[in-house]
């Protein structure tokens, strides 16, 4: 167990937690106990926005892990963050029960719709939340296993992985638009009630979601981390660099691909999880390959192999996102480009690079003056 | 009671019940073995009806002109490339041509590379770690921790190959033979039987190549180490015995001055008219 401590021996993951378990309460704090009509008050949509920006976050995290430290440029995702979100749907779906439009005490109202007459196998289970908890960990996890499996074994690596996955996942998305799929086609889940037994609509549910996502934002980032500091991590850095190098050491580069990618999928897929409550609604849109590819974007803004770097850049883009679609809709995917440009030209190690240097630099003045300060 | 529990010892009983992954049986001498090996590539025939044998603790130079098929050869005996026909022996007990580049490595053969790959965003002593010989599975790669056995281990390797005082410092920031160092040090954490050497001295100063030497030369008699060079002094300077390829099979073999004397070789050389150093020597 003493890898999964050694994060918290960094001064980085120290003040990464800091900050983001500050934001928590500060948020929880300012939306609580200041009344509405103050200044500071933080609304409940607010709240909401924020927890999907923290479950981007996370899903940039599991990027990062696989781009910024094995290499494995993933275009897919989306993919796995699209199918923890269905297994969360599902669950959010079987518990509607008899409140649907139709009223039916079992089927999900599109089921009614097409007039299906019984669940099909694969909705079995998901009422139960222990059950729907594990598919949004097991299913794209399987996926990821499958899909990985065979593609580092045939040691398929750079632009072509990448291509493939971008493939993976507009498969995925043109297969859940379909109804017979059994995933309500193109308007995918949605009019979710509740959650464990909470209202969804409640501010206090909302809160509740909020801070579930830093929590597991945090979690995941300790996760990644604690890999990226072992030996393993090493190992993945060694075969990002040099792959042929790595295996004549003796290791199975194929295999440790494989697990570095079924975790990542594995937290993608809990991002997504988080995700779907708070907007209310997942379809196949998700799947698109614009949003991977969006993704990798948030990623290599804040910079890569970092990880705090992909927390920064999600936030950062989904932000500005929101508030240019709001100012000028049209422009928003001209911004984005235009960001992205910019920032591979003048910051290659992006937002997190800058501020690596600055501190660099602060702390070699300070040990420079600190040293006149001895010498006086 | 002991006498009985030796019994139940599969490896003392029959040879072929012996686990892939026990030692090297080094006790008829030879330590590789390559019995008529032949590839082609394209129809080219890179490698042809090739016989080569390694004794255990030798230090064998291989030269031969360029397409001659020395890296090729290298390729086969760590499992990159299969060859279409022939055998490949790895003591008396390990057939190279059933087993994967991981296994071969982990078997106790090091690789040194033509270009020095060393990997440029860990620090030396990352470097070194990597490569130690461990349980390279996924869960214990996952849980490896740093103990005071290792640290010394690192810690000897750095001396050796004299980086003693480079040990945190990022292997991309060293100098070309300071890298190849390196990587011969990565080689011995492996704790090689068996360390193959492509053109350790390529892009060396004179003094570099004074230092290479004496590594090298030094190894041999722990280690079999087998170098492949185009530089005819440095050859010179380190061998005991030398094997000329030409064409993808074994031209000549012998010390370095009946190699020099050989009309077959000079010949070769003089009529490939590629190396001009050999025709110097």
């Amino acid at each position: 167990m003493q890898w999964l401590g050694r994060p918290f021996t960094e001064r980085s993951t120290l003040i990464f937690l800091g900050v983001l378990f500050s934001a928590l309460v500060l948020v929880t704090v300012l939306h609580v106990a200041v009344p509405q009509g103050h200044p500071l008050y933080v609304s409940a949509y607010t709240v909401n926005l924020l927890g999907k920006y923290l479950a981007y976050a996370l899903l940039a995290v599991a990027v990062d892990l696989v781009w910024g430290y094995l290499g494995i440029l993933s275009l897919g995702h989306g993919a796995f963050f699209a199918l923890g979100g269905y297994a969360m749907g599902m669950y959010l779906m079987r518990q509607i029960g008899d409140r649907g439009v139709y009223g039916h005490p079992v089927l999900p109202d599109f089921m009614v719709f097409l007039n299906w007459d019984s669940l099909p196998w694969y909705w079995q289970g998901f009422d139960m939340a222990w059950f729907a908890f594990l598919m949004v960990l097991l299913a794209p996890g399987l996926l990821a296993l499958v899909f990985g499996f065979l593609a580092f074994r045939s040691r398929v690596t750079g632009v072509y992985l990448s291509i493939i996955t971008q493939a993976l996942t507009f498969a995925l998305m043109l297969a859940f638009f379909r109804n017979e799929m059994g995933f309500g086609g193109n308007t995918g889940l949605t009019d979710f009630r509740d959650m464990l037994g909470f209202d969804l609509r409640s501010s206090d549910t909302r809160l509740g979601l909020f801070i579930a996502t830093g929590v597991a934002l945090a979690l995941g980032y300790v996760l990644c981390r604690a890999i990226v500091t072992s030996k393993l991590g090493r190992v993945c850095v060694a075969t990002r660099d040099a792959e042929a190098r790595t295996r004549f050491l003796g290791y199975r580069v194929e295999r440790f691909q494989l697990f570095v990618f079924v975790v990542s999928a594995m937290l993608a897929g809990l991002a997504g999880a988080l995700y779907v409550p708070q907007v209310g609604i997942i379809n196949p849109s998700e799947f698109a390959p614009l949003f991977s590819i969006e993704i990798v974007l948030w990623v290599a803004l804040g910079g890569r192999a970092t990880l705090y770097g992909a927390v920064i850049g999600a936030l950062l883009v989904n932000y500005a996102k929101t508030v240019f679609t709001g100012v000028m809709p049209d422009a928003w995917l001209f911004a984005l480009g235009g960001l992205f440009v910019l920032v591979t030209v003048f910051l290659p190690k992006g937002v997190a690079g800058v501020l690596a240097y600055r501190i660099r630099r602060r702390r070699r003045d300070g040990d420079l003056s600190g040293g006149k300060e001895a010498m006086a | 009671m002991s006498l009985l529990k030796s019994f139940s010892r599969r490896d003392k009983v029959f040879d072929f019940l012996v686990p892939a992954e026990s030692p090297v049986d080094v006790r008829h001498g030879p330590i590789l073995y390559l019995e008529d090996v032949s590839v082609s590539f394209d129809g080219f025939r890179a490698i042809d009806a090739l016989n080569l044998t390694i004794d255990d603790g030798e230090l064998r130079c291989i030269i031969g002109p360029n397409g001659a098929g020395k890296t090729t050869m290298m390729d086969i005996i760590t499992g990159k490339t299969r060859p279409d026909s022939g055998k490949v022996w790895f003591g008396a007990r390990h057939n190279l041509l059933t087993m994967n580049e991981p296994e071969i490595a982990s078997l106790g053969i090091g690789r040194k590379f033509q270009k020095p790959t060393v990997f440029e965003a860990l620090t030396v002593f990352e470097n070194l770690e990597l490569a130690m010989s461990a349980d390279k599975r996924i869960l214990p790669t996952l849980t490896a921790g740093m103990t005071p056995a290792i640290r010394e281990r690192i810690g000897e390797v750095l001396e050796t190959t004299g980086l003693t005082g480079l040990i945190h410092r990022p292997a991309g920031i060293l100098s070309h033979g300071q890298k190849q160092w390196l990587e011969i040090g990565m080689l011995l954490m492996q704790r090689p039987r068996l360390l193959l050497v492509d053109e350790p001295v390529a892009g060396m100063t004179e003094q570099e190549m004074e230092r290479t030497a004496e590594l090298l030369t030094s190894l041999a008699g722990k280690q079999s180490v087998v170098v492949v060079e185009h530089d005819m002094g440095f050859v010179r300077s380190i061998a005991r015995k030398v094997t000329v390829l030409h064409q993808g099979s074994v031209l000549a073999e012998g010390s370095m001055d009946q190699i020099s004397s050989d009309p077959k070789v000079v010949e070769v050389y003089l009529g490939a008219d590629v190396d001009e150093e050999v025709v110097r020597c």
